[in-house]
């Protein structure tokens, strides 16, 4: 097939008209969440812990999956072959599992018997320690932040690259389309819209919509696309042909990085937008669903991506004329060469962003709550303000917090889509801290934050080495001894949180009653 | 079982296989989707044989009480 005659990315204006009518469906469902919410904190932190199985599933892998799920997937694939489902997806699907079996289940239930809303409230308590709360807020904050801005200037990207064309006269200086200023606004407000009246609950509803979206939208690329192909078979046999190393995984990733890389899953056990949507659960039960079919979902979204990433490799390979503009922009660029259809284009710009807002909703109210609780409630007291101002509190922090997110995208931080792993990796390094206080009696307070010390001293040293003192011109991902850097952050904080809860005297049993089952012997 | 999978999943007799299986999946993509499956499956059969049995009322002991600590 050559793409020498085809024509440039369609400018027609279908596409934005569709996703305009996505985003007005999310309004509507804002306002219907408006409806069920009971005017207590209670419900717009924690949705009265009221969640069923069915929408804890999907709101929980909406918020795990980022626009990293559609385009970022076919992107590295494009880059580095088959090997990245076996690097990101099926250790996700395992790892993921594991860490709501026996971490989400048991947090939700300490967090229950105490009334936990945030991350921090639950290690403050657990360690008898406001000085861990202090260390650990900024460290949660400064980690979900690049994750936000990503968010926003991916969405910025794909609606720039989906819309070119499209309004020559109004927006010149983008060739026509949508510039990036004036989408995240727009996704930013429709966010803003959802959450601010129903807080998590919104988040919760808008989430399984949105997963719906981006799940199906994923598979009718992947059906669309092998069938411009000729069919599955002919895709691939013509990327063995053209692109055999993308076939394999050897000389694109080394055994030592695919092994290091399965510690960059437990970052969900310390998200602290996971921990939110983990109390919402009607029961223990709830979490079911999530626990078996999470590593299911994972194959449905990423083995068509994954497929669709080593096609294009191949088509690059054997057509010059088929030229993706940027890895992250292979699966856009697929669909409006191959596919042709303003229409199709349209629903997958809406399943991408759909991706990245299931991701931003969670992410906005739990920083929201965060500032609210951890900070505001925290240092003026329970008792100070009453369930109504605690709830316009956390209303006025997302604003703010969206205001400042929003205004950040004008002055984003080099590097900053290579944040991402980075975050994964700081999160990862924690989770030794959250397994710790959760299974391990003897697990003391010096331990914990010699531990949060100890991740964020290597973490930093290695950022430094990795991203900011890096030669521009280096290839491939840094690496330490072949391994991912997160497998000696991980390994120094767990080796400072042993040691030095072993040096220190344990905790006081009496306290620990609170936090574990009696006739457990951790 | 977890663990063993942990094991399975360094996958290395399939690093240097360009085989397909099925005419179009690469058998090192092939292999981790199944492996996706079977995961599932684990957790399935951990969901129904060590289930934490009693956690939920064991969350519910301090909503009785009327005790929230912050």
């Amino acid at each position: 097939m050559s793409f020498a005659l085809l024509s440039a990315a369609p400018a027609d204006r279908t596409p934005l008209f569709i996703v305009c009518g996505y985003l007005v469906m999310l309004l509507g469902l804002g306002v219907i969440t408006q409806r069920k919410f009971r005017g207590t904190s209670a419900d717009y932190f924690a949705a009265g812990r009221s969640i069923g199985g069915f929408l804890l599933l999907m709101s929980v892998f909406g918020t795990t999956m980022t626009a990293f799920a559609l385009v970022g997937s076919t992107g590295k694939a494009f880059d580095q072959g088959i090997g990245v489902y076996g690097l990101m997806a099926s250790s996700s699907g395992l790892v993921h599992s594991l860490v709501f079996f026996l971490v989400g289940i048991r947090l939700w239930a300490v967090g229950k018997r105490n009334g936990y809303v945030t991350q921090i409230q639950y290690f403050r308590d657990r360690f008898q320690s406001p000085l861990l709360g202090w260390l650990l807020f900024p460290i949660l904050v400064g980690l979900v932040i690049p994750y936000l801005l990503i968010g926003l200037l991916g969405s910025g990207i794909v609606v720039k690259g989906m819309t070119r064309g499209m309004f020559p006269e109004v927006f010149e200086a983008t060739s026509g389309a949508v510039p990036p200023w004036l989408s995240g606004l727009v996704v930013s407000t429709v966010v803003l819209f959802y959450i601010f009246y129903g807080g998590i609950r919104g988040a919760v509803w808008a989430n399984t919509f949105q997963t719906l979206v981006f799940m199906v939208m994923g598979v009718v690329a992947f059906f669309l696309i092998s069938n411009k192909l000729g069919g599955v078979s002919a895709a691939t046999l013509m990327a063995l042909e053209h692109a055999p190393d993308h076939v394999a995984r050897t000389g694109m990733i080394s055994k030592a990085q695919f092994l290091s890389y399965g510690l960059v899953p437990l970052s969900v056990g310390m998200f602290p937008h996971l921990f939110q949507h983990w109390l919402t659960a009607k029961s223990a039960k709830s979490f079911r669903l999530s626990v078996a079919w999470h590593p299911i979902f994972i194959a449905i979204v990423w083995v068509p991506c994954i497929l669709m990433g080593l096609w294009a490799a191949g088509l690059a390979a054997s057509d010059p004329a088929f030229n993706p503009p940027s890895s992250n922009g292979v699966l856009p660029y697929m669909v409006a060469k191959l596919v042709q259809s303003p229409v199709i284009s349209g629903m997958l710009m809406a399943g991408i962003l759909a991706a990245i807002m299931s991701s931003l909703d969670s992410q906005f109210v739990c920083l929201g709550t965060m500032f609210t609780h951890d900070v505001v409630i925290h240092t003026a007291g329970k008792d100070r303000f009453d369930d109504r101002q605690k709830v316009l509190i956390a209303r006025g922090f997302i604003v703010a917090i969206v205001t400042i997110t929003y205004l950040l995208t004008f002055f984003p931080p080099p590097h900053i889509f290579d944040l991402a792993v980075w975050c994964f990796s700081g999160f990862a390094s924690l989770f030794p801290l959250v397994f710790a206080s959760l299974y391990w009696r003897r697990v003391t307070r010096a331990g914990a934050l010699a531990s949060v010390m100890a991740m964020a001293i290597s973490w930093f040293w290695l950022f430094y080495k990795g991203l900011i003192a890096r030669p521009e011109n280096a290839e491939g991902d840094f690496l330490v001894a072949g391994m991912m850097p997160v497998a000696v952050i991980f390994a120094i904080s767990t080796a400072a949180l042993v040691l030095v809860s072993l040096l220190t005297a344990p905790p006081d049993e009496r306290h620990l009653a609170r936090f574990f089952r009696s006739g457990e012997a951790a | 079982m977890v663990a063993v999978l942990a094991v399975l999943h360094q996958d290395v007799w399939n690093w240097d296989s360009k085989a397909l299986v099925l005419g179009f999946m690469p058998i090192g993509l092939a292999y981790h989707a199944l492996y996706s499956v079977a995961a599932a499956l684990v957790w399935m059969a951990a969901l129904r044989w060590v289930w934490p049995s009693g956690v939920e009322a064991w969350a519910d002991e301090m909503d009785k009480e009327g005790e929230a600590s912050q």
